[in-house]
């Protein structure tokens, strides 16, 4: 029947149109954001961020974390597991987006603890204890305190360390750099300038292992 | 079932309209949240709250022609606009920030894009608002 005609065609053309303008839209996004990446690389990594691995190493794995953020912690000990497997190849760039309530808190602590040394650490003593102070997205900075001894850290440096307006700095840029790149979850990768096609565990070991390839 | 005149080919056509602004918008707020990643706001939901129904609703409505389709629409499509309404005097500043109801998580205020002044709460509201004309419109030809 003919009416039938008009809503499939109408159903078909809006899949397509929304198909199609999805595509258009990320293509759009990547191109940009390779475009900054080449021209603007001091926005994916400041010299104030924390990196861990080699100086010379070739691909740069940018993460935009949330030391509150659940899906952070459970795909850190995957990100590490690309580190070393690939020693000396690959470095990673941790930039704050404290999306949750509350969040900046553990960035300062995370940023006091650097100053002793103890910087990564206390980020993996935040993520495995992390369901006990932070669960239901309802992150309670109070319940932290008892689980920093186990990274070795003078707490009480560390209550007068958070209070370093750098601190907040750092936490401002990192939230500015993240607006630019259209960081509006976390974690958010970038791996040498390039996005994610979507989020997941598999997509990020493609983009590393392309790098990889592509570098070495 | 009644013969097809031009009349209620008319009718069916305004209806198949209201389907079409409604799945239009519904499948814009998707892309708006999906693909462009802006995460709605709790008067967005609100809004899709409205919106979502009606596709659905309009489509069944559509085969055959069901006239009792508008005492069904028309209360969603009034609701919808109602809350767009809001959202849009809230979104352009009219109506101050403080009364927001959302202050955790996405802002209602936060502007996402803006094509020239049209504004996405404007849009949904021109939606709704359209939807509830063209039912007003069909309602009055229905009982003439």
């Amino acid at each position: 029947m003919k009416k039938h005609h008009i809503i499939i065609i109408s159903v078909v053309v809006l899949i397509l149109a929304f198909v199609l303008g999805g595509y258009i839209y990320k293509s759009r996004q990547v191109k940009a954001i390779a475009f900054m990446a080449r021209e603007n690389a001091s926005t994916f990594v400041r010299e104030h961020s924390p990196a861990l691995g080699s100086a010379d190493a070739k691909v740069y794995i940018v993460e935009f974390l949330d030391p509150a953020c659940e899906t952070c912690s459970a795909i850190y000990p995957y990100v590490k597991a690309f580190l070393s497997a690939n020693p000396g190849r690959i470095k990673l760039v941790v930039r704050y987006a404290p999306l949750h309530d509350n969040a900046d808190y553990f960035v300062k602590i995370l940023e006091a603890a650097r100053k002793q040394g103890k910087y990564w650490e206390t980020l993996e003593v935040m993520y495995r204890t992390q369901s006990y102070w932070a669960s239901h997205h309802n992150p309670q900075p109070q319940l932290l305190w008892k689980y920093l001894p186990m990274a070795g850290l003078d707490l009480e440096k560390i209550r007068k360390d958070i209070h370093d307006p750098e601190i907040m700095k750092i936490i401002q840029q990192d939230l500015a750099d993240a607006k630019t790149l259209g960081v509006r979850k976390t974690p958010e990768f970038f791996v040498n300038g390039k996005p994610l096609p979507s989020f997941g565990y598999n997509q990020l070991k493609k983009l590393v292992e392309d790098e990889l390839r592509a570098n070495y | 079932m009644a013969p097809i005149t031009e009349t209620s080919d008319l009718n069916w056509k305004i209806l198949f309209l209201c389907w079409l602004i409604a799945a239009i918008s519904a499948s814009g707020s998707l892309f708006f949240s999906e693909i462009m990643q802006f995460a709605p706001c709790i008067l967005c939901w609100y809004q899709r709250i409205f919106m979502f129904p009606l596709v659905i609703i309009f489509l069944a409505g559509l085969f055959p022609f069901d006239k009792n389709i508008i005492r069904y629409t028309l209360p969603l499509a009034a609701a919808g606009s109602l809350v767009a309404l809001y959202h849009t005097l809230l979104y352009s500043g009219i109506i101050p920030k403080g009364l927001q109801p959302c202050s955790q998580g996405v802002s209602c205020t936060e502007v996402y894009i803006e094509l020239g002044f049209i504004t996405i709460p404007m849009l949904s509201l021109m939606a709704f608002s359209a939807i509830a004309a063209l039912l007003i419109i069909l309602h009055r030809r229905l009982s003439s």
